[in-house]
């Protein structure tokens, strides 16, 4: 039982393990794996719980309707599965600013944030222009090989290679 | 809802062995310097469509491929590349990176990704007739635009994949 107290598998392993799950999804749930539109719920719920009723009248959300479902219940599992993984093989963090960053920008956790946080704005609105994310698009969709979803992946990667050559060369 | 826990935790322990709840991890990919990220979703992509598309065959699962248009794809999937590349962890792993212990994910990333979808929210009245239909191709699969069998296509793509895993393989060995 040694492997699952190891803190890496091989990727090979672990990404046969993900498409063998989106086996069990189809088959079970009717469902394919996704996370970004979780987002877009939590977000206009809690505008809602903000603003008012108003907010769920917006045409985004009469698509996309304001309530907990199977998906939300599925990046609150993420949550979970991958604390146990972190804690039973002692790799949990508690770490404000990840070691690549740190070696390229320094140990200062706000400017750390405050690009995160610009990043994941720009993540959770591309993410709901293009229609899905890493997994939705990226594996889920990529899998049923659906054109929408390979061009969404390779233009995750054109972008995102783009962008971190031009970000880490401004640290060298 | 139960089985969406359940899958989750699955899915959460399986992301993290594979190491992608890690910024490094990710930006090592971007960076082309370690190429976890696109061995795990290659691989997943492999093994689940060999096994979706047995399933259909069989008649056990319907499938579900998302509609899509040049205007949607492209151009939010270069949104999407920019802020995966200064967030370092995308909508799934950014949950799990939270499980790992980042708090970079939890305090800056996910405010971030509430914020970012919420501003669709809001101007995607404005973008649903235009820029989001422009080039629609709809929901179209690869077997279908090009009027090729499944069982032609699924191995095919198949072996292609297996062979771009293996020249990564040689030209970054582990």
């Amino acid at each position: 039982m040694n492997w699952l107290f190891a803190t890496r598998w091989s990727p090979y392993a672990a990404g046969i393990g993900i498409g063998v799950l989106s086996w069990l999804t189809f088959l079970i749930s009717h469902k394919a794996l996704g996370c970004s539109t979780a987002f877009s719920r939590t977000s206009g719920m809690i505008e809602k719980w903000l603003r008012g009723d108003k907010v769920a009248e917006k045409a985004y959300y009469q698509r996309v309707p304001l309530r907990i479902d199977w998906q939300w219940m599925l990046v609150t599992g993420i949550l979970i599965g991958a604390f146990i993984s972190a804690l039973i093989s002692g790799d949990f963090r508690g770490q404000w600013v990840p070691d690549l960053w740190m070696a390229a920008f320094g140990a200062a956790a706000l400017p750390r944030l405050i690009v995160a946080l610009v990043g994941g704005a720009l993540i959770g609105f591309g993410a709901r222009w293009a229609g899905g994310c890493t997994s939705g698009h990226g594996i889920s969709g990529t899998l049923q090989l659906a054109v929408s979803s390979w061009i969404s992946a390779i233009c995750f990667f054109i972008g995102g290679i783009a962008a971190a050559y031009l970000l880490f060369a401004l640290a060298r | 809802m139960v089985w969406g826990f359940i899958f989750g935790i699955v899915f959460g322990f399986l992301l993290h062995k594979g190491g992608v709840t890690n910024y490094d991890v990710i930006l090592g990919q971007l960076l082309l310097e370690d190429f976890t990220v696109v061995k795990v979703m290659l691989s997943a992509v492999v093994t689940g469509m060999i096994g979706v598309y047995a399933m259909k065959h069989l008649g056990w699962v319907t499938l579900s491929p998302k509609s899509g248009s040049w205007g949607a794809n492209v151009i939010g999937g270069l949104i999407f590349g920019v802020g995966f590349a200064l967030l370092g962890y995308c909508p799934g792993t950014i949950v799990g990176a939270i499980g790992n212990g980042y708090f970079d994910a939890l305090v800056g990333g996910v405010p971030g990704i509430l914020i970012g979808a919420g501003l669709f929210a809001h101007v995607y009245p404005r973008l649903r007739r235009g820029i989001l239909q422009k080039g629609d191709y709809g929901d179209v699969t690869l077997p279908q635009l090009l009027k090729m069998r499944e069982w032609v296509v699924v191995p095919v793509v198949s072996v292609l994949l297996v062979l771009i895993l293996v020249w990564i393989e040689t030209l970054w060995p582990m």
